[in-house]
């Protein structure tokens, strides 16, 4: 075990496409156990930097370091040991579209390849109960479930591993309020019951107050905020002011206050 | 507490602890998937070969660090179901109630005994809806036509010029260089044997009626059959995907009639000229060859060709990729209205599409062979 404070470590990031400047020196830490989340209108380079932090992309210049190991200069194994560790939501799912929901579940438990199938299936209805989903379903393809089924099973896979690190990435988009707001109850809850520390990207202001802690404000190539809720609005600047202060953001806000 | 030393113990998991008549297993360490790892599968029968045992004090208390994998994989040691004696702290205890709680996986509902005759069953009545799929397009290419023909201001002129560059101009290379490479070998093979017999100049009634009825519109249609059917399938499979199609209808623009029908026509148009783009450089290919083989001169070789093949040959070939010309579109379209939105059925049915497509040529060319078969067939003298 590594004894550090921070999950998640990015030093002087500088990121380019081509002429295009994304990213211009970018620090950002992100403490074990709490929930980050990351906003920015939109090709602020949110998603850039969350594919950064899985390894995915690689940035033009500086380090990330995840979970003790840096994402770009370790061995095979490491990243491999990393990639258990964490645990990925992707926007729109990404389910594996030729597998049925079990399978899909099971997959990265398959992938350990030292769980017997017995184990691997009580992980995998665990994982579905979990989540809110009923037994019944576990046969379905992904292409039968609703936007909200789809979530809600894509999050069992990332959980599939128990990781330590788990990212968001617009959990809430493309659903309707109720069910959001369930899944941000369910969201809540896991992360009571497991010690997991999240990364969320997130243009729902719902969501950003119901379950961050801290709030990094990525705008004009570099971090302009970071810091509690409060801290941030407190920061002057034409995107803080139109994302939390419009009529939405009051709103939201008004909510945030009264809890 | 006495700790027996005869007791087999592993310190890195657990403990076992005898006190008078009850013995304990004292977990220890951390039950993760991540420090469990390679450990876990014998790790694991031993604590069921433990739980066996009856009057079995399980302690958990001593465990550092616990997940859902060290968890289930305890419970299922125990079988699926709490000991008699367990001492726990709060949060495993939510864990094992959680486990409790998991439903159970239903039984799968595809098997069954009779799976091979549902399975039959089930290829019989899809290959019945391909065949009604198909009857069913083909009446709304049909009337669709006939709609264009009342109102030809709407004919999609674009749409068809855009297919018949995409499939015919685009296709142009790949059949030039597989109609030569044809051309050389026939040549090379017959030639040889017609020059044992004497018969050296026979190879220009061989080449032209070879090629020009049967090989360059087979050649043409195969190879678009293969490169312009599976491209029309993957379009409108992922336009159906993507709800472009749903778009396009609630607009008030029948996709038939702007996406399916360019496509037959196009093909339709661009298949006779490939055929005869073909059967012209295999031509070439064949009289080049022949040329070093056995020094046929290309003069000879083209005042004799007219003789050789009567000119109705050219007719049927260009007819024959007509009718393959639409087929293939038609099946193309077919394919690609049936692609479910998921990944797989994207490959099989690209796949599924070129494999039906060449066999409608081939069929349709087996037709053709019967039915004139008394057609342009005349010995030369």
């Amino acid at each position: 075990m590594i004894h550090t404070d921070w999950a998640i470590e990015i030093c002087g990031l500088h990121t380019r496409f081509g002429q295009h400047v994304v990213h211009e020196d970018i620090d950002l830490a992100v403490l074990r156990g709490e929930v980050l989340a990351l906003v920015g209108g939109s090709g602020s380079g949110k998603t850039t930097l969350l594919r950064q932090m899985l390894g995915l992309e690689a940035p033009a210049q500086g380090s990330v370091r995840v979970l003790g190991a840096s994402r770009y200069d370790c061995s095979h194994e490491a990243q491999k040991q990393l990639r258990v560790r964490l645990g990925v939501l992707f926007q729109r799912g990404a389910l594996f579209s030729a597998l049925n929901v079990y399978d899909n579940i099971a997959l990265p438990l398959r992938e350990l390849r030292n769980l017997r199938e017995s184990l691997i299936r009580d992980l995998v209805m665990l994982k579905l109960d979990m989540v809110g989903v009923e037994a019944q379903h576990a046969y379905k393809m992904p292409a039968e479930l609703s936007g909200g089924m789809i979530k809600r099973v894509a999050l069992a896979r990332a959980l599939a591993l128990d990781p330590e690190l788990l990212f968001l990435d617009e959990p809430t988009a493309g659903l309707d309020p109720a069910l959001s707001e369930s899944f941000v109850d369910l969201i809540q809850t896991l992360r009571k019951e497991l010690t997991l520390t999240i990364v969320m990207v997130t243009h729902d202001l719902d969501t950003l107050v119901a379950i961050s802690d801290r709030v990094a404000v990525l705008a004009e190539r570099r971090i302009i905020a970071l810091g509690s809720i409060p801290a941030v609005i407190a920061v002057e600047h034409p995107f803080i002011e139109s994302f939390f202060l419009g009529a939405r953001g009051r709103n939201a806000l008004r909510m945030f206050q009264k809890n | 507490m006495s700790f027996n030393p005869s007791t087999r113990t592993d310190d890195t998991w657990y403990r076992l602890v005898v006190q008078g008549e009850c013995t304990c297993v004292q977990l220890a360490g951390s039950y993760t998937l991540m420090t469990l790892d390679r450990s876990l599968p014998g790790l694991a029968r031993e604590l069921t070969r433990l739980a066996a045992q009856s009057g079995v004090h399980w302690d958990l208390t001593g465990i550092q660090q616990m997940d859902y994998a060290g968890a289930a994989m305890l419970w299922q040691a125990w079988g699926g179901q709490r000991p008699a004696y367990l001492s726990l702290r709060p949060e495993q205890e939510k864990m094992f109630m959680r486990l409790e709680k998991a439903a159970p996986l239903p039984a799968s509902p595809h098997s069954s005994a009779f799976l091979p005759i549902t399975m039959l069953g089930r290829r019989l009545f899809l290959f019945l809806s391909h065949v009604a799929g198909i009857i069913a397009l083909s009446g709304q290419v049909a009337l669709d036509m006939l709609y264009l023909i009342a109102h030809p201001g709407k004919i999609p002129m674009r749409e068809i010029s855009a297919n018949l560059f995409r499939t015919g101009a685009q296709a142009l290379g790949i059949t030039a260089i597989v109609g030569f490479l044809i051309g050389i070998v026939l040549s090379y093979l017959s030639s040889e044997q017609l020059h044992m017999f004497g018969a050296d100049i026979f190879i220009v009634n061989i080449l032209g009626m070879s090629i020009i009825r049967e090989l360059g519109p087979m050649l043409a249609a195969i190879l678009v059959a293969g490169r312009s059917g599976s491209s029309m399938t993957a379009q409108l499979g992922v336009m159906r995907v993507t709800e472009e199609l749903d778009a396009l209808t609630v607009m008030g623009i029948p996709y038939s009639l702007r996406l399916i029908l360019p496509k037959i026509i196009g093909l339709g148009i661009a298949l006779p000229l490939i055929v005869v783009w073909t059967s012209a450089i295999a031509l070439l290919g064949g009289i080049m060859a022949a040329d070093l083989q056995i020094g046929l001169s290309f003069h000879y070789a083209l005042t004799r060709l007219p003789d050789a093949v009567p000119v109705v040959n050219l007719w049927l070939a260009l007819g024959k990729g007509l009718v393959c010309g639409m087929t293939i579109a038609l099946i193309a379209c077919h394919f690609g209205l049936r692609i479910k939105p998921n990944t797989e059925s994207l490959g099989e049915g690209t796949t599924n599409s070129v494999v039906v497509s060449i066999t409608a040529v081939i069929i349709i060319d087996a037709i053709f062979a019967v039915v004139f078969s008394n057609v342009g067939l005349r010995i030369a003298g």
